[in-house]
Formats: C-alpha cells, sequence, structure tokens
C-alpha cells in the first residue's frame, strides 16, 4: 500500500500547484466529515491529502445581505448557524447546513465538502443552488466562477479539473422581497440522510405576488436537479399553484429504489416538499 | 511518508507528539498522548464517544486527522474536572445516575459542556436536539437529560 502524505499549504496558488502536481490519487480536505470516514473504510486510498484550513479567508464569511455574503469552503456550519446577518438574510441556507449530521459533525464539516463530496442527498446543496449561489474555484490556469449546480455531475463525481478546488462561495444580494427555505424528509427527527431534500427561493411583490422563484431537490436523481418555478410565477401560491408545482416536482423525479425510500415515494414526497419549502419561502418573503 | 511532528494545547497544557499523516485525532489523544478518556465507538462519526472541543467547537475526534490539531486548542474529557474536583456536570451526571456501562459518558459531557457555554438555560428541545449525535444504549436518555438541565441550574448559580 502505497504511503499517505499529507500537506497544509498556506496559500492558494501553493495549494493549486501541489494539486496540479500530485502523481498519484488526492483528496481535499476541509471539514473532513466524509474524507475520514471513507478513509477508514478503505473506501478511498489517497496518496495525498492536501488540507486547505491553513489557507487566509478559506474560512470565514463576509459582506451583508445588501452586498451579498463570500463564504469561505471550509467555514463549518456551525460558525454558519451562529452568524446572524447570514441566518437573517438566506436561513435556508442555513438551516439546510445545520441539518448536516450532528453538532459535532457541524463543529467541522463545510459547504465545498458537501458540494464536492458530491452526494445526491446532500443537504446544502440544493438550498445553496435555489438561492443563487456560485462557487469561486482556483485552478492553473487562475481563477474561475461558476454556478453551484454545474460542480456535481454524478454520485461522488464533481465536474472540477485536476487542479481545481473551491475557494469559496458567493450568495447575491438579497434584491426587494426575497426568501429561502429548506425542508428534507427523513424517518426520525435527527441524524439522518435525506430520503428527499428540497430548496426554494422566492421573491415577492409589495402585493404577495411571485416575481421570481428557484427550486432544486436532492436525493430523487444521481444529481440535484432543478424544478420548473414558472407554474408559480404571477400567483400567490394558491392551491392551484402548488398543485402544479407538486407535478413539476415529481416529472424531475428519477430516484433509486431503497431501503430508505421507494421510487413511488420519494417522487410523491417530492412533490409534498416541494409544495411545503415553497410556502415556508413564500411566507418569508412576503414578511420581509 | 515519516511522521509529522505536531504542536499543540489539549486542556490547556502545550503537548507535541508525532503523528502519521492518516491517523485520527482520536487515535492519538488514546494511544500516543494516553488521555483514554476519550473514547472510541463507531469511528465515523455518528456516536459521539469521542466528541471533544477544538477552538470552542465540539466535534468527533474520529473525523480529524491528528495532524490537523497543530496550533489548535483541544479540551477532552480529561480537562473537564478542576483537580479532584468534579465538574457540576460530572457530579450532576452521578448524582441523577445518568449512566449505566459510563461508554458513552465522557462524549456526552464534554458535549453538555460545549451546550452550557454557549447556552447557558436551553430548553429540554435544546438539550435533546444539541445530544442527539450522542448515542446511549443504557440510560434512555431522560437521566441525562435531568442531569443536564441540574447541571446548568446550578452553573448559572440557582
Amino acid at each position: 500500500m502505497p504511503s499517505l502524505n499529507y500537506v497544509a499549504p498556506t496559500t492558494v496558488s501553493d495549494a493549486v500547484k501541489i494539486l496540479a502536481d500530485a502523481s498519484g490519487p488526492t483528496r481535499v480536505l476541509s471539514g473532513g466529515t466524509d474524507l475520514l470516514v471513507q478513509l477508514r473504510a478503505g473506501r478511498i486510498s489517497p496518496e495525498l491529502i492536501v488540507d486547505t484550513k491553513k489557507i487566509p479567508g478559506i474560512m470565514g464569511i463576509t459582506g451583508s445581505a445588501a452586498e451579498g455574503f463570500t463564504i469561505g469552503a471550509a467555514t463549518t456550519g456551525a460558525e454558519l448557524g451562529d452568524h446572524q446577518a447570514l441566518k437573517a438574510a438566506y436561513p435556508g441556507v442555513v438551516e439546510a447546513a445545520n441539518l448536516i449530521g450532528s453538532k459535532q459533525v457541524q463543529g467541522r464539516a463545510s459547504l465545498a465538502g458537501n458540494l464536492c463530496n458530491a452526494s445526491p442527498a446532500a443537504d446544502s446543496v440544493p438550498a445553496v443552488i435555489a438561492a443563487g449561489g456560485t462557487v469561486t474555484i482556483a485552478g492553473p490556469s487562475g481563477t474561475r466562477t461558476a454556478p453551484a449546480e454545474s460542480i456535481v455531475t454524478g454520485p461522488g463525481r464533481t465536474s472540477l479539473a485536476k487542479g481545481e478546488f473551491i475557494v469559496s462561495f458567493h450568495l447575491p444580494a438579497i434584491k426587494g422581497k426575497t426568501s429561502d427555505a429548506y425542508l428534507r424528509f427523513i424517518p426520525r427527527t435527527e441524524m439522518d440522510i435525506a430520503v428527499v431534500g428540497c430548496g426554494v427561493s422566492i421573491t415577492v411583490d409589495a402585493g404577495g405576488t411571485i416575481t421570481a422563484a428557484k427550486i432544486s431537490l436532492g436525493a430523487v436523481a444521481p444529481t440535484q436537479v432543478p424544478v420548473d418555478a414558472s407554474c408559480i410565477i404571477g400567483t400567490k401560491l394558491d392551491d392551484a399553484a402548488l398543485a402544479k408545482l407538486d407535478a413539476a416536482a415529481q416529472a424531475m423525479c428519477n430516484p433509486i429504489d431503497d431501503k430508505r425510500g421507494t421510487i413511488e415515494f420519494r417522487t410523491k414526497v417530492a412533490g409534498v416538499l416541494a409544495r411545503r419549502t415553497a410556502k415556508i419561502a413564500y411566507d418569508r418573503a412576503g414578511a420581509r | 511518508m515519516s511522521k509529522i511532528h505536531v504542536e499543540t494545547t489539549i486542556n490547556g497544557e502545550p503537548m507535541e507528539f508525532l503523528a502519521n499523516p492518516g491517523e485520527s485525532l482520536l487515535d492519538a489523544l488514546r494511544n500516543t498522548l494516553n488521555l483514554t478518556g476519550t473514547k472510541e465507538g463507531c469511528g465515523s462519526g455518528d456516536c459521539g464517544a469521542c466528541t471533544v472541543i477544538i477552538d470552542g467547537r465540539m466535534t468527533c475526534s474520529c473525523l480529524v486527522l491528528a495532524v490537523e490539531a497543530g496550533g489548535h486548542e483541544i479540551t477532552t474529557i480529561e480537562g473537564i474536572a478542576q483537580g479532584d474536583t468534579l465538574h457540576p456536570i460530572q457530579q450532576k451526571f452521578l448524582e441523577n445516575a445518568a449512566l449505566q456501562c459510563g461508554f458513552c459518558t465522557p462524549g456526552f459531557i464534554v458535549a453538555t459542556k460545549a451546550l452550557l457555554d454557549k447556552n447557558p438555560n436551553p430548553t429540554e428541545t435544546e438539550i435533546r436536539f444539541w445530544l442527539a449525535g450522542n448515542l446511549c444504549r443504557c440510560t434512555g436518555y431522560d437521566k441525562i437529560v435531568r442531569a443536564v438541565q441540574d447541571a446548568a441550574a446550578e452553573m448559572r448559580g440557582g
């Protein structure tokens, strides 16, 4: 078995160089709450672990609702939960991050890790996508920005090229009466993996009519899937609009059949969660 | 790769040790530093028996590489009591019989310390959600919750 090396670069450019030059299997470490479990279970055998947490700015939150937020890639879920301005502006993103694992796990787990682990059931991912989140990616040819939904390409697979890693997340400035929500279905109340997850962001006008919406489902397909929100735009989320949203959500489902949920069950729950999550986001947006 | 030299602070004391790159903090605490109060249950972050506090945030030491500990402040169960005097959390766990086999107890006590440092007056619901990452197969949890409530009251000066 090849021996494992560990490095903790202190600049983005050093990290990129190390990742680009690595010849064997390599893993980027942020919170490590998935990586260490996979390492221990023997599911991965990297030759190099590149710990990003010594890079200045990789942890921490800057910005405001008025200008948008930049969240360092390795910022912990616990830190998101403690940030009052972020929680007020993006309650859905924060509630999703604070559903990941236990409080112990949230003390380490990060948005970048949750995204790049590329589980279809990742809780924070539909919420970040619905919120219009983007990621800043450093790599050998410089820095690029990409929408959050462009990263996961399948279970355990991402669109990041060799040498690339996520430096930060950006959530846009809150314009007008906009808010978000995230719900997941699990058979118990805590410490479980989403059977279905749903993130919704909604903007309403002064009269309560929806002017914009973005919806993302998790755990019902190999990647997070968007739901066509046109059926609720121009409505006040009345029963007819909710019924159309339910159908639109179910139409996007292509789930697995496993012990935690059959295909039929996951599909039905996706419709129910889309309705419930949209109602929460709608009420929050109206209260702005 | 050879072992990596790690300099850290554990329970207020500067410590240094050598760790293999893939070794967990849990293994370093137990096997290298002989701090065996921190227990290994599942080894996958599900049971909370290995809970420690790193720079004020609690986490499972099985999910942290030992080499990541460098430059950080770590509190383990061994750092909770003041010398021979039990911490009020430990005293209330005893008084409430909030343990049977005791294997999960260090994790529960460290997690409770992290909770009460952040929220001195948690509701029962808050306690139960906070401790959802700590598994106990003996007590049924009710006595643990009561011990946490009693400890919180005592620490508030009630």
